[in-house]
C-alpha cells in the first residue's frame, strides 16, 4: 500500500502518466520523451529553478511553474508547449543573449553549446531586444581553465557541481540582479584559488564557452558530461 | 549625371575598412585635376576590440576581417600565435596551410579577375556600366565567365576540404591545423588540377592578345616609378607562405633584402591621413612619400628571383620583358595575377603529391612561451603582417595589423591622380574617365566588395571640387 500511496497520475499534453512523489514534472517528462527546455537542470545535480526555461502551465493555475523543481502532484494537468510558453522561451532565450556577449562565430563552444542548439531547436532567428554589451572580464590566471564572463548565463552548474560532486565549493555567485557574477573563492583570481583541486568538473557541465579548457581554438571545446551520472550513482550505491 | 544613375559598380572590398569609398578630385584654376584623394570612410576597430580576448581566438576572430581572404588572416593570425607560443609547427602542418594559401590566392584572384575586371577587359572601358559585370562577360564570351567561375570554384573548395567550410574555416590554429588531410580530399582536390591549370593558361592567353587593346591605359594606370615590396623565399623564389622580405627600386635592382618580417615596424612606417580610415604605409629608410611601395601580384613578380614551377617560371620571364627595369605600370597586375594562379595551381599539386602530406601529427602543443609575436604572409593582395602583444595569462593586450591594401594606399592615390590627369579635362565628368578611375582601383585589387555585394548599393563617389571648394560635378555610381 505504501508503495501505490508514493504513486501519483497525472496528465501532460493530454496523456496520462504514473509517478512517483518526489519526481518533478521534467523527471517525467524527459523519461517519456517530451521535451522540455532548460539550460541550468543537468541530471546528477540539485535543480534550482534558474534558468526559466522549464516554465509549464498547471491548469487551475494562473502561474507558470518551472518545471525542474515542481513535484508532481495527483490530478494535475500540465501542458508543456503552449504558444504562450513558446513565445516566453523565446523571450528569456533572447534575454540571455543580450545580457552578455554571446558571439558565436568565434566561440571556443560553437558547434558544441548547449545555449546556441536550443536557440536553433526553438527557430530563434533575431534578437528583438536591444543588445547591452557589458564590460565582462575574461580569467586566465588558472593554469589549465578559463572563465570568459561574456558567455556565462548565470545557471550555476558550475557552483552546483564543485559543490556537490567535488565537494569544494571553489565557485559560488556574487551580486545582485544584473551585476551576478560566478566567482571563485572570495572573488579572488582562479589561479589563485586555494579550494579549487583543478579536476574541470566546472568546465564540462557549463553549457556555454563561458568556462573552458586553455590552448583550446574556435569550436574545439567538447564538453564530455557521461561522467556526472556514473559519479552519483556510484555515490549513492555506497551509501 | 543622369546616364550614371542607376548603374551598380563593384568594387572588391578593402579588408578591416572594407565598404564604402569615395574619391576626390581637386581642380585648379585652368580645370585641370591637381590632386586625388582615395578615401576609404569606414571603421572596423579589429584591433582594439580583440584587446582581453585569449590568443587562441584570434586566427578565428582576425579571420572575420574579410569574407574573401580570411584564409590569409588566419594564416597571419595563426603565424603571430605559433611565435608566441614559440614551437615550430610540424611540417606537414606547414604544407597543408601553404596549400591552403595557394588555395586561397586562386579564388581570390580568380574573383578580382573574372568576376571584377574582366568586364572591362572584354567589354572595354567606354562600355555600358548597366553591362560591366559577370554577367554582361556571360553574355558575350560565355566560355571566359564560366572558366572564372570554375577556377574559383576549385579554389573555394580546396578550402572547404582541408578547413571544412569556405568562408571562415576554424581549421588552421596556433601550432598548426586542427585535422590532417584525408586520401580521399586529397585525391579529389589533385583530381581538378588539370582543368584548373588549363584555365589558368587559357586565360593567360587570352589576356596577352587583348592587352594590346589598352596601351593608353597601360601607359596611365598607376605608372611611375615606385618601390615593390614582397617576401621571398631564402633563394629569392616567390612565395606566400613565409620568407624574408625584399625591396626593389623602380630600376629592378635590390633596394633592401632579407628583412625580418618580424621586425616590420623597423622599416615600415604608418601615416594616418586626416581624409581616410586607411592607414598609408612608406619605408621609412626613404621617408614619406619617397618610400611609397606597392605590394601585391606585381610586386611579388618584381621582387621575386624566380617562381619555382615549370609554366609559371616561363610566363614570368616573358612578364619581364615588358620592361628592362621593374615592371612600372599597375595595369600589369592583372597580368600579374594569372601568372600567379598558374603558379599556384601548379605549386599546390606538387605539394599535395608530397609524401607527408596525410601525416597526422599536425600540430604542436605548447603554452605561450613569447609576450609577443608578428605574423606575416602574401595576402593576394599583398604583404599582411599581424602584430600582437599578450599578458601572463595568454590574453592580448595590443595588436596592430598591416593589410595589403594599407601598403598600396599612396600608389593607389598616385595612380587615380594619374587617370584623372590623363582623362579629366574641364569641368565635367565622363563615363569613360569614371570607369577608368574604378579599373585602375581594381588594378590592384583593393578588398572594398563585401558591401556592394550585402546591398546592391553602389559605393563609388567622385567629387569634382572648384578650387574654391565648391562642387562642381558628381558622380554616385
Amino acid at each position: 500500500m505504501t508503495v501505490a500511496a508514493g504513486i501519483k497520475t497525472l496528465k501532460i499534453d493530454d496523456r496520462d502518466f504514473s509517478a512517483r512523489a518526489q519526481e518533478t514534472i521534467l523527471d517525467v517528462a524527459r523519461q517519456n520523451g517530451i521535451f522540455i527546455p532548460s539550460l541550468c537542470e543537468l541530471k546528477g545535480l540539485s535543480e534550482v529553478g534558474a534558468c526559466r526555461l522549464c516554465l509549464v502551465e498547471i491548469k487551475g493555475s494562473n502561474r507558470l511553474f518551472p518545471a525542474c523543481v515542481t513535484p508532481v502532484e495527483e490530478g494535475m494537468e500540465v501542458t508543456t508547449n503552449s504558444e504562450r510558453l513558446q513565445r516566453y522561451r523565446r523571450s528569456i532565450l533572447e534575454l540571455l543573449f543580450t545580457e552578455r556577449n554571446h558571439v558565436c562565430s568565434v566561440c571556443v563552444s560553437n558547434g558544441h553549446c548547449e545555449m546556441q542548439t536550443l536557440a536553433q531547436k526553438l527557430e530563434i532567428t533575431h534578437v528583438r531586444f536591444p543588445y547591452r554589451y557589458p564590460k565582462a572580464e575574461v580569467d586566465a590566471s588558472h593554469q589549465r581553465f578559463v572563465v570568459d564572463h561574456n558567455r556565462c548565463i548565470l545557471c550555476s552548474r558550475c557552483v552546483r557541481v564543485c559543490d556537490e560532486i567535488e565537494g569544494a565549493h571553489t565557485w559560488d555567485l556574487k551580486g545582485r540582479g544584473i551585476h551576478v557574477r560566478v566567482i571563485t573563492d572570495l572573488d579572488e583570481p582562479w589561479g589563485s584559488s586555494e579550494t579549487c583541486t583543478g579536476c574541470g568538473k566546472c568546465v564540462h557541465v557549463c553549457p556555454t564557452g563561458a568556462l573552458f579548457e586553455k590552448g583550446r581554438s574556435v569550436a574545439e571545446m567538447m564538453k564530455r558530461r557521461q561522467f556526472l551520472p556514473y559519479l552519483t550513482l556510484m555515490r549513492e550505491d555506497r551509501e | 549625371m543622369e546616364e550614371t544613375s542607376g548603374r551598380t559598380v563593384v568594387i572588391d572590398p578593402v579588408t578591416r575598412i572594407e565598404g564604402h569609398s569615395k574619391i576626390t578630385l581637386k581642380m585648379n584654376d585652368s580645370g585641370r585635376v591637381e590632386d586625388a584623394h582615395f578615401h576609404v570612410t569606414q571603421f572596423r576597430g579589429f584591433e582594439k576590440f580583440c584587446e582581453g580576448r585569449p590568443f587562441y581566438e584570434m586566427p578565428s576572430l582576425m579571420a572575420r576581417i574579410c569574407g574573401i581572404c580570411p584564409v590569409s588572416h588566419l594564416i597571419a593570425s595563426a603565424k603571430a600565435c605559433d611565435a608566441l607560443l614559440a614551437v615550430r609547427i610540424p611540417p606537414t602542418a606547414d604544407k597543408l596551410r601553404r596549400i591552403f594559401c595557394l588555395a586561397q590566392v586562386v579564388q581570390s584572384h580568380a574573383l578580382s579577375f573574372f568576376y571584377l575586371s574582366s568586364p572591362d577587359l572584354l567589354l572595354g572601358m567606354d562600355a555600358d556600366p548597366t553591362e560591366t559585370h559577370l554577367f554582361g562577360v556571360l553574355e558575350k564570351n560565355p566560355e571566359l565567365a564560366r572558366q572564372g567561375i570554375r577556377l574559383r570554384q576549385f579554389g573555394q573548395q580546396i578550402i572547404e576540404r582541408l578547413g571544412g567550410k569556405r568562408i571562415h574555416p576554424a581549421w588552421v590554429v596556433p601550432g598548426g591545423v586542427s585535422e590532417p588531410l584525408s586520401v580521399e580530399n586529397r585525391d579529389a582536390i589533385l583530381a581538378g588540377v588539370p582543368e584548373a591549370q588549363q584555365i589558368a593558361e587559357r586565360t593567360l592567353e587570352w589576356f596577352k592578345s587583348v592587352r594590346e587593346k589598352f596601351r593608353e591605359e597601360i601607359a596611365t594606370f598607376g605608372n611611375f616609378p615606385s618601390l615593390f615590396m614582397g617576401i621571398v623565399k631564402p633563394d629569392g623564389g616567390l612565395t606566400f607562405y613565409d620568407g624574408k622580405l625584399r625591396l626593389v627600386g623602380a630600376d629592378g635592382k635590390i633596394e633592401a633584402d632579407g628583412l625580418d618580417p618580424a621586425n616590420y615596424a623597423e622599416y615600415i612606417g604608418e601615416k594616418v591621413e586626416s581624409w581616410s580610415y586607411l592607414k598609408s604605409t612608406y619605408y621609412k629608410p626613404k621617408g614619406w612619400l619617397d618610400g611609397m611601395y606597392r605590394v601585391g601580384p606585381l610586386a611579388r613578380l618584381n621582387v621575386a628571383d624566380r617562381i619555382g614551377t615549370p609554366r609559371a617560371d616561363q610566363e614570368l620571364a616573358e612578364f619581364h620583358e615588358l620592361q628592362r627595369t621593374a615592371v612600372l605600370s599597375s595595369f600589369h597586375y592583372h597580368h600579374a595575377r594569372l601568372i600567379e594562379i598558374l603558379y599556384c595551381v601548379e605549386r599546390l599539386a606538387e605539394l599535395l603529391e608530397d609524401s607527408e602530406i596525410l601525416s597526422k601529427h599536425v600540430r604542436a602543443f605548447a603554452r605561450p612561451n613569447a609576450f609577443e609575436g608578428v605574423g606575416a604572409c602574401e595576402a593576394p593582395r599583398g604583404t599582411l603582417f599581424h602584430h600582437y602583444k599578450i599578458d601572463e595569462q595568454g590574453l592580448i593586450r595590443w595588436a596592430n595589423l598591416v593589410i595589403a591594401t594599407g601598403h598600396n594606399a599612396l600608389a593607389m592615390n598616385r595612380s587615380i591622380l594619374q587617370v584623372a590627369k590623363h582623362f579629366v579635362i574641364g569641368d565635367k565628368l565622363s563615363r569613360g574617365m569614371l570607369n577608368r578611375v574604378e579599373a585602375v582601383i581594381r588594378a590592384y585589387d583593393p578588398c572594398l566588395s563585401c558591401s556592394t555585394h550585402a546591398d546592391g548599393h553602389l559605393t563609388l563617389q567622385v567629387e569634382l571640387i572648384g578650387p574654391a571648394g565648391e562642387v562642381l560635378d558628381e558622380i554616385r555610381s
